[in-house]
């Protein structure tokens, strides 16, 4: 039993007398730690935008609003644009997740099952964009939205400019690609024999036993939509397209501190809530992705 | 992330041979699996690989994307050379990376070995370090801002409070650039920490056991036990690092706009400034390049190691 949960320092040292001082010390002193660096911010936002505007500007601070003032919230959700920007980022994150988990599964189950002349050079490829990050091609990734090569459509300002570059994810591929690649060939070659085409394969044998992958890559799609601000910044630069990060800057300029800090607090409510509810599937899928092999 | 692993190129060999089937069968499923492709293959294609083409393309001409594109060898370089933010960007960016990496590479590690020696409240400082790490950036930074401010700003409130000097923050060359790392580090913090955690998980203990038979004290067993036993985890982690602070810019767009005086500016919002508000392509591109190539540099020292590794 000691040696499976054994770590650096040794069940008996910490046993001792003095280990176990050492030890609940430690505890305690991560847990101020943690919660002074990574929580009071939150809760200082929070609290903040709940002050009035004087208590807000008074020095030195009040570390408890006086009487909780909505007003904030009020004007930030009114005045600020925060539904319409939260729609339209809801929407955006729809289609991208609903984009690139059709066609980034699609992608990986012919990778990894199909195996057609070139497979391994189109997934190098793939693969090979996770170290051009991005932000390295924002111009030229933009002229393509600005202009698209042979059909020639403009998609500023359209969603499509936000759904299409989620697809062409390197990290999701790689994760999909992983996980079929686990998927025992027999199993798919019993069905072929009983005349299944490759598209029932995908969705009656792989997708049903793929659930905790697709769980992550839906996660992380979703999240990377919510949180990106450079992308969504040059493409979608109509007040009335914007996601939530632009938008919230955008209509920053002429607030009051107190209003655009409950703004804040709006804007990060929802990514919050997926991290209650998700919390297990992230941590895991962090740890999948760079772990395994 | 161990993206470019040599083995994730190697056919996975089949349970069963396939029997020789005959051509036309062989083109038909070829076919079907590049219809399956066909989607991702045009997204990356419009996305990733020409933009890639096109970055270097443009970074040799001259377009205005009305007339047609003049080639004007490397004038854009020496144009883009010769601009007195381009000196500071490059140090600042290095610097930066440097910085974002002596917090945000070993804080996270420490924070784990600690974590990983703890056997209660861990629930919490997961939950709790990763948070940040969930709110959209444009969020953390604007909270910052709001810190930073020199008069009621939350920093210098604390300063105040224990009777320390404050701070001008981003209003000064000297801190601004530090401050951009704090507000990078707490937001990003979590990733890492929760990824060498995992990777502290899976040290065999037995090792341990034999490290300490052998009177090896808890610095000797982290150093010969635990960093050899996460070498890997380490170094690709390294390397994304390196790549994700390497193309800072949400800072400096919404924090300092890459003052006071160009202590903030980074490359790749230098790159963002000659596209889109100098209508500078050329420029911009050329920019772009320059960072290309220095990752390149730093992929193919990663694949270098990882490869000897095997």
């Amino acid at each position: 039993m000691s040696s499976v949960n054994r770590t650096i320092v040794s069940p008996l040292q910490l046993s001792s007398r003095w280990g176990r001082r050492i030890y609940w010390a430690t505890v305690v002193f991560m847990v101020v730690l943690f919660t002074a660096v990574f929580v009071f911010p939150l809760y200082w936002m929070v609290t903040g935008a709940l002050k009035s505007g004087e208590e807000f500007a008074k020095v030195p601070p009040t570390y408890f609003p006086s009487s909780f003032n909505f007003q904030s919230y009020k004007d930030a959700w009114n005045l600020m644009n925060l539904d319409r920007y939260l729609v339209n980022t809801i929407y955006y994150a729809g289609g991208a997740w609903a984009f690139s988990l059709g066609f980034d599964v699609a992608a990986a189950y012919a990778l990894s099952k199909l195996r057609p002349v070139f497979g391994n050079v189109v997934l190098f490829m793939m693969l090979s964009t996770l170290m051009i990050p991005p932000l390295v091609i924002l111009l030229p990734a933009y002229l393509t939205i600005k202009d698209v090569p042979i059909v020639h459509l403009d998609l500023q300002n359209s969603p499509w400019a936000l759904w299409l570059p989620a697809v062409a994810n390197g990290f999701s591929i790689f994760l999909l690609k992983r996980f079929f690649d686990s998927i025992p060939t027999d199993l798919l070659e019993a069905a072929q024999l009983d005349g299944a085409s490759a598209f029932r394969i995908l969705w009656s044998i792989i997708l049903p036993i793929s659930r905790p992958i697709l769980g992550v890559v839906s996660i992380f799609t979703v999240v990377a939509v919510w949180k990106d601000y450079a992308w969504p910044l040059i493409t979608l630069s109509d007040p009335d397209k914007m996601t939530i990060s632009v938008g919230l800057v955008h209509s920053s300029a002429n607030m009051p501190q107190t209003t655009l800090t409950a703004g804040l607090v709006i804007a990060s409510v929802p990514t919050i809530l997926v991290f209650f509810l998700f919390q297990r599937h992230i941590m895991a899928g962090l740890t999948a992705g760079s772990l395994k092999g | 992330m161990t993206v470019l692993q040599k083995n994730d190129f190697r056919p996975v060999p089949e349970v069963v041979e396939r029997k020789p089937r005959k051509g036309g069968r062989k083109v038909r499923d070829n076919l079907t699996a590049y219809g399956f492709l066909s989607g991702a293959l045009i997204c990356f294609a419009l996305f990733s690989w020409y933009p890639m083409i096109r970055e270097i393309i443009l970074s040799f001409q001259e377009n205005n994307f009305v007339d047609p594109p003049v080639w004007v060898g490397t004038q854009n370089y020496t144009d883009v050379f010769q601009d007195s933010a381009f000196a500071p960007a490059w140090k600042n960016t290095a610097m930066f990376t440097l910085l974002a990496l002596l917090c945000g590479y070993i804080i996270p590690f420490v924070i784990a070995l600690v974590l990983n020696e703890l056997r209660h409240a861990r629930g919490y400082l997961r939950f709790v370090v990763y948070l940040p790490v969930m709110l959209p950036p444009a969020v953390s930074v604007l909270l910052f801002k709001w810190f930073y401010d020199p008069g009621p700003g939350l920093f210098n409130q604390i300063l105040d409070l224990f009777h320390l000097p404050t701070l001008a923050w981003l209003d000064s060359t000297d801190t601004a650039l530090i401050s951009l790392v704090i507000v990078s580090t707490w937001m990003n913090l979590g990733s890492g920490t929760l990824i060498y955690l995992a990777a502290l998980q899976s040290v065999p203990p037995e090792l341990y056991e034999a490290a300490e038979l052998d009177g090896a004290g808890i610095f000797r067993r982290i150093w010969h036990v635990t960093i050899p036993q996460t070498r890997l985890i380490l170094l690709v982690m390294l390397l994304i690092q390196i790549i994700a602070t390497m193309q800072v810019f949400i800072e400096p767009m919404l924090l300092t706009g890459g003052g006071p005086e160009d202590a903030t500016v980074s490359v790749v919002y230098l790159m963002y400034q000659y596209a889109f508000n100098f209508g500078n392509y050329g420029g911009g591109s050329a920019l772009g390049v320059m960072l290309m190539l220095v990752l390149l540099v730093f992929s193919a020292a990663y694949l270098r190691i990882s490869r000897e590794e095997k």
